[in-house]
């Protein structure tokens, strides 16, 4: 069936992947009609997924540094945006989004326009450069680029701690789901989840991530379109959903306007359990200021425009030309998802507040809505929560709380859809996180094994023990994030979040300046990583333990103020010092043209 | 002038234009979020929330192609397009 090279196979291999899983769908919906129970279905997905994972990591083993870098660099331009797109959608984009749009509306859109607006500046500004410069890791570059250990070094810090805080919440979001579906407490569930992701990166390097995040792709985009379409057509909403709520969306206007958004007392809401909110704001006005709108999504643009996880996917295609594309089509598979999040808000949020519909609880006497199957559940499960606040008997819109998981989580069983559906988003969102979780700790492992190892340790390390040391990195690195997850610091869309801006804070200007601006030099890059870094974590310390703030920069938008020290420490500093020499200048113009041979060698 | 230069300096302007969509589909529209918010959008929806959850996205996806291809072009007419894969 499958003859010859690899790569050329790849549409029918997945083709074949996709078919498969979709009768594993069909087969498990037929097993619910025949009696299985909801507990040993969500088991079988999730096992079953996890398993497919690890067969194709272990499949993509590797011995060669090429391949375990940069995945050979021979991934076809839509694969590699359907790898980045897995790679880019975290636990956070999959089981949070739609409940931050739920409960925030217009103020939190900021982040979809953010995180997709980013995208222009990656294909614009770095990747097709970064990709001719034929460096292995992010540091690479700024270390080649501006030359010398301590630039490099400081690449390697900023990168580890972006990405660091990043990867926590990751295996948080592991933890969580394998803890749900597989019943078991979460403190133990964090390591299953840990295990799954070491399992597909650990033999294959880039390449055993390259090809699972392109399954754990297909995986989660099936589990995130299939409920939305399904419930849609389900309420009669419109058989596509995209284009067809605005009657919905007014109608919720409508409703908000009749209902009121009524504040509830201190004390009432001591009574709400941890982590629940209510409906307080607008569904489809405008409800932040446009400063606030606009800092937040400039904040996650420049973010995702220094993510070293993202970046390092574009280091793999076979060239220049094909990086570019690769970023749209990265861009188009994670618009997939991001415009679909609004419309599963959308529905979730009419379903149940609309008393003209069989699901909607408002209004019903609050004896009703107990009693009701899926309310016990999820109230069991810490994820929604009623109240009679102002003794009436009946369930007003401020009396009703629900945690953010659930709008994703609990949709399909309060549309009434198969139990099926349930472990099948439960599936998509250990795929999500998963597959980001494998990025962060490949790059972190990757930076250190190499640039610091290799570059700067032990310049004449053979590729076996270069290998061995970036695997060992590997486990640690996982190792350490799973431990410091299982404490539970700090909410998984909030650690997101900072690593956006620490990551903009360190290393946005000195790498789009490591390109568009020759005269950069050394200590230039070195004052605006440092500087960068430093000035943004201090500010969000300050904000943190009670400072003001300045200028409407809050503790999501630190990175705004870091990366604006960084910007005018690297200008000052560079023009204040000697210009890089002609080697340098000649470097980077050879790096603005797409033909010709890369900076860096094969084999570096 | 050099060919890399002319190269160089072609590859800024649409740099520059790329720049200019991107600034007011993620940043620009924004300052008007408001008073946009009142007008319908396309499929009925208020035109600001549109553009939060569908318009900004799909536009972004759309420049990215077509920077994508002008850049190619322009890397043709100075030949400095690499050869063979894509």
């Amino acid at each position: 069936m499958i003859k010859g090279n690899f790569i050329d196979n790849l549409p029918k291999v997945y083709g074949i992947y996709t078919g498969g899983f979709l009768g594993f769908i069909i087969i498990m919906s037929i097993a619910e009609q025949m009696g299985m129970t909801a507990k040993t279905i969500g088991i079988c997905f999730v096992a079953f997924t996890v398993a497919i994972y690890a067969i194709i990591g272990y499949l993509s083993r590797t011995a060669q540094a090429d391949a375990y870098y940069v995945a050979g660099r021979q991934v076809p331009t839509v694969f590699n945006g359907m790898a980045t797109a897995a790679d880019w959608m975290s636990g956070a984009s999959f089981v949070a989004m739609a409940g931050g749009i739920y409960f925030k509306g217009y103020g939190y859109m900021a982040l979809l326009v953010g995180w997709t607006g980013g995208y222009v500046l990656v294909a614009s500004l770095l990747a097709p450069y970064l990709r001719k410069f034929g460096c292995y890791t992010v540091p690479d570059f700024i270390g080649t680029r501006y030359g010398g250990n301590l630039s490099r070094f400081m690449a390697v810090v900023v990168l580890t701690v972006a990405s660091f805080t990043y990867v926590t919440a990751q295996i948080n979001a592991t933890g969580t789901i394998a803890s749900v579906a597989l019943d078991i407490p979460f403190q133990y569930a964090v390591y299953v989840g840990l295990i799954s992701i070491l399992l597909c990166s650990m033999l294959g390097g880039m390449r055993g991530v390259t090809w699972t995040q392109v399954a754990q792709y297909i995986v989660l985009i099936i589990a995130y379109l299939l409920p939305v379409f399904w419930i849609s057509n389900k309420m009669g909403a419109g058989f596509f959903p995209h284009f067809m709520l605005a009657d919905e969306v007014s109608r919720i206007a409508e409703l908000e306007a009749q209902f009121g958004f009524v504040k509830n007392s201190a004390e009432n809401l001591k009574e709400v359990p941890k982590g629940l909110a209510g409906i307080t704001k607008a569904h489809s006005a405008v409800n932040a200021t446009p400063w606030a709108f606009i800092s937040l999504a400039l904040a996650m643009m420049m973010g995702t425009a220094s993510l070293p996880h993202v970046m390092m996917r574009y280091f793999t295609t076979p060239s220049v030309k094909a990086a570019r594309k690769s970023v749209g089509w990265s861009l188009f598979f994670i618009f997939l998802l991001y415009s679909s999040a609004p419309m599963l808000a959308t529905l979730s949020k009419l379903s149940l507040i609309d008393p003209s519909l069989p699901t909607g609880i408002i209004g019903k006497s609050i004896a009703e809505v107990q009693s009701i199957d899926w309310y016990q559940n999820w109230n069991q499960a810490n994820l929604m929560f009623v109240s009679d606040f102002n003794g009436n008997g009946t369930l007003e819109l401020n009396e009703f709380f629900m945690g953010g998981k659930a709008v994703v989580l609990a949709t399909p069983e309060i549309a009434g859809l198969p139990y099926v559906i349930s472990g099948l988003v439960a599936a998509g969102g250990m795929a999500a996180a998963m597959s980001t979780a494998d990025g962060l700790i490949l790059a972190i492992a990757n930076a250190i094994s190499h640039d610091v190892y290799y570059k700067i340790i032990d310049p004449k390390a053979e590729t076996a023990k270069r290998l061995v040391v970036a695997r060992v990195l590997l486990v640690v690195i996982g190792f350490a994030g799973a431990t410091i997850a299982a404490l539970e610091i700090q909410g998984i869309l909030g650690s997101v979040i900072w690593a956006f801006d620490f990551a903009m804070s360190g290393l946005f200007f000195p790498l789009v300046l490591g390109v568009w601006w020759k005269r950069a030099n050394k200590e230039g890059a070195i004052a605006g990583m440092f500087l960068g870094l430093v000035s943004g974590a201090a500010y969000l310390v300050w904000v943190r333990t009670g400072g003001s703030g300045f200028l409407g920069i809050t503790q999501l938008t630190f990175g705004i103020f870091g990366s604006a020290v960084s910007l005018v420490a690297m200008v000052v500093v560079s023009l204040m010092t000697q210009a890089p020499n002609a080697a340098t200048q000649k470097m980077v113009d050879e790096v603005r043209i797409p033909a010709g041979k890369s900076i860096l060698g094969k084999q570096h | 002038m050099s060919k890399q230069e002319q190269h160089w300096e072609k590859s800024k302007g649409l740099l520059m234009m790329t720049l200019a969509i991107w600034f007011v589909f993620s940043i620009g529209i924004f300052l008007f979020g408001a008073e946009m918010n009142e007008v319908t959008g396309p499929f009925g929806y208020p035109l600001t929330y549109w553009f939060t959850c569908q318009g900004s996205l799909g536009i972004f996806v759309i420049l990215i192609f077509w920077f994508a291809n002008r850049q190619e072009k322009i890397d043709e007419e100075f030949g400095f397009s690499e050869r063979g894969d894509d």
